[in-house]
């Protein structure tokens, strides 16, 4: 058994090719140790103090978060909640106060929980995972990231670096929404992410949804090419019926399959027209779930 | 199964430096309260869920029911005993204390200290977000709304000083 700070991403790497796991917040692997779900690895490298995984930057091609961004800074970053608002929607629901400074965006991915809150808005941006070992980087699309529950297409000497999500073309918008039984500590009953581009009539021009907790991984809705054209609320209600039956949910304490079907179809409607209405310029305070009204009132 | 290693750390807490010998799966909690005596941080649910636990690292509020102390090495931890200034209470515990926010007092150290990082990023908090703010906080006394008050009112305070000074 073992336990290291790294100092460097080198120390880190290193670290994980000698077989240690990562540990950043460990709010996923302590809780789930504690839990019972799977005992702490024998070997850790803590890699909470690797400042520059801590940076948001904006590129040429888009913006490039740091595996170790909290969800705090995620939901209060000006950039962030401004043009990928679905991701912050999506930071801002986790846990409280505490669980989102300690808790990372790397964490939450690496994890692999198909609950996971910040999964589904990055699946409709289009977004990278940026892995490395000491045999090199590479790029995934987050989609292939995930293989199955708990379950990333890394290998166990690859570190997270970083996410990037290209820079959405103008008048487009993004929004994430769960359903939720109370206002905090909860976790994704079933939850829905869209991103809508508006054509200069108003119709959708482009569209993606993305489904949390009713797969075994974030699912992608398919075939939503067909509704380029639509009206907004005719394309938002077409979204939710395909997204109910694309879903594959399970039951258990939380829901059961048929409630979790019907509610990811509403929640997924409720995505789409939030996305368009920040793509046609408005501003809904982040999350959007508490704009409009999901989860009981505080 | 190995034998599980025992690490000599040393933990910050208040201000004061600890050497401590830990074991590496041990939780925060439990060693601010056994090794270093401090009994403000309380042991609730173990399960990051009610908040009694709560302590500061660096400021920003943890579950240290669920935090590895091998990993608070090297930061700064803030548990209930640091707020006050020898017997004299810091603002926020008087109000908790003049408003009537404190009935058994078991979760009044994490409302203390998730209202204490509070206050430090944002001094003039809605009912809203102060609310947000303690929601990893639970209690089972006061429903919330002498907790809530106590926090505004500091907040009104804090910035009244502010302005003096
Ligand atoms: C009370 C509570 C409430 C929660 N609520 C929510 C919620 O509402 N929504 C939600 O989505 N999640 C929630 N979570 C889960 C958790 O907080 C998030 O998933 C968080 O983002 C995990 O980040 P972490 O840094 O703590 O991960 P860790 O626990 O440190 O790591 C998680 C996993 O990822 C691996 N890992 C971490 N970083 C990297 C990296 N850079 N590269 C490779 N592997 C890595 C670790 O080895 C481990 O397997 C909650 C947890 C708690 C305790």
């Amino acid at each position: 058994m073992s336990f290291a700070i790294a100092r460097t991403i080198d120390e880190a790497l290193a670290g994980l090719a000698a077989g240690a796991r990562p540990i950043a917040g460990g709010t996923d692997l302590v809780v789930g140790a504690r839990h019972g779900k799977a005992p702490l690895p024998d070997d850790l490298v803590a890699i909470d103090r690797l400042d520059e995984l801590k940076t948001v930057t904006r590129t040429a091609l888009g913006v490039s978060i740091g595996a170790l961004v909290s969800h705090h800074d995620i939901e209060t970053h000006p950039l962030l909640t401004s043009i990928y608002a679905g991701l912050a929607d999506g930071s801002a629901l986790v846990g409280s106060p505490s669980t989102r400074h300690v808790g990372t965006l790397g964490g939450n991915i690496m994890n692999g929980s198909p609950a996971m809150d910040t999964g589904a808005p990055l699946a409709v941006m289009g977004a990278e995972v940026e892995l490395r070992s000491l045999r090199g980087t590479r790029r995934v699309p987050v989609e292939q990231l995930w293989v199955g529950p708990g379950r990333t297409c890394a290998a166990p000497d690859e570190l997270c670096v970083a996410v990037h999500i290209p820079a959405p073309p103008a008048r487009a918008g993004s929004a994430y929404v769960r359903l939720e039984y109370r206002r905090a500590m909860e976790i994704a009953v079933v939850g829905a992410a869209a991103v809508v581009t508006l054509a200069d009539d108003g119709a959708v021009a482009t569209l993606a949804v993305a489904l949390t907790a009713v797969a075994p991984i974030i699912l992608s809705v398919t075939g939503l090419d067909a509704l380029v054209g639509l009206g907004v609320s005719g394309a938002a209600a077409a979204v939710g019926e395909m997204a109910a039956t694309q879903a594959t949910p399970i039951s258990d304490v939380r829901a059961s399959d048929r409630y979790r079907r019907h509610t990811v179809g509403v929640m997924a409607r409720r995505a789409v027209e939030a996305a368009a209405r920040r793509a046609g310029g408005e501003t809904i305070a982040i999350p959007v779930n508490r704009a409009i009204g999901i989860g009981a009132p505080s | 199964m190995t034998d599980t290693p025992i690490h000599a750390i040393h933990l910050t807490v208040n201000g004061i430096d600890y050497p401590v010998a830990v074991a590496q799966g041990r939780n925060l909690l439990s060693v601010i309260r056994t090794e270093i005596g401090l009994t403000g941080t309380k042991e609730g649910c173990d399960d990051c869920e009610c908040g009694a636990c709560m302590v500061l690292l660096d400021g920003q509020p943890v579950n240290s029911c669920s935090y590895l102390a091998v990993q608070a090495q090297g930061r700064a931890i803030t548990t209930v005993e640091g707020l006050a200034d020898g017997d004299a209470l810091s603002l926020l515990q008087r109000n908790l204390l003049d408003e009537g926010g404190v009935q058994c007092g078991f979760c009044t150290p994490g409302m203390l200290l998730s209202a204490t990082a509070l206050l430090q990023r944002n001094d003039s908090p809605s009912e809203e977000e102060v609310r947000i703010g303690l929601s990893g906080n639970l209690c089972r006394c006061t429903g919330y709304t002498k907790i809530v008050a106590a926090v505004q009112r500091t907040a009104v305070e804090i910035r009244a000083a502010a302005r003096q000074a």
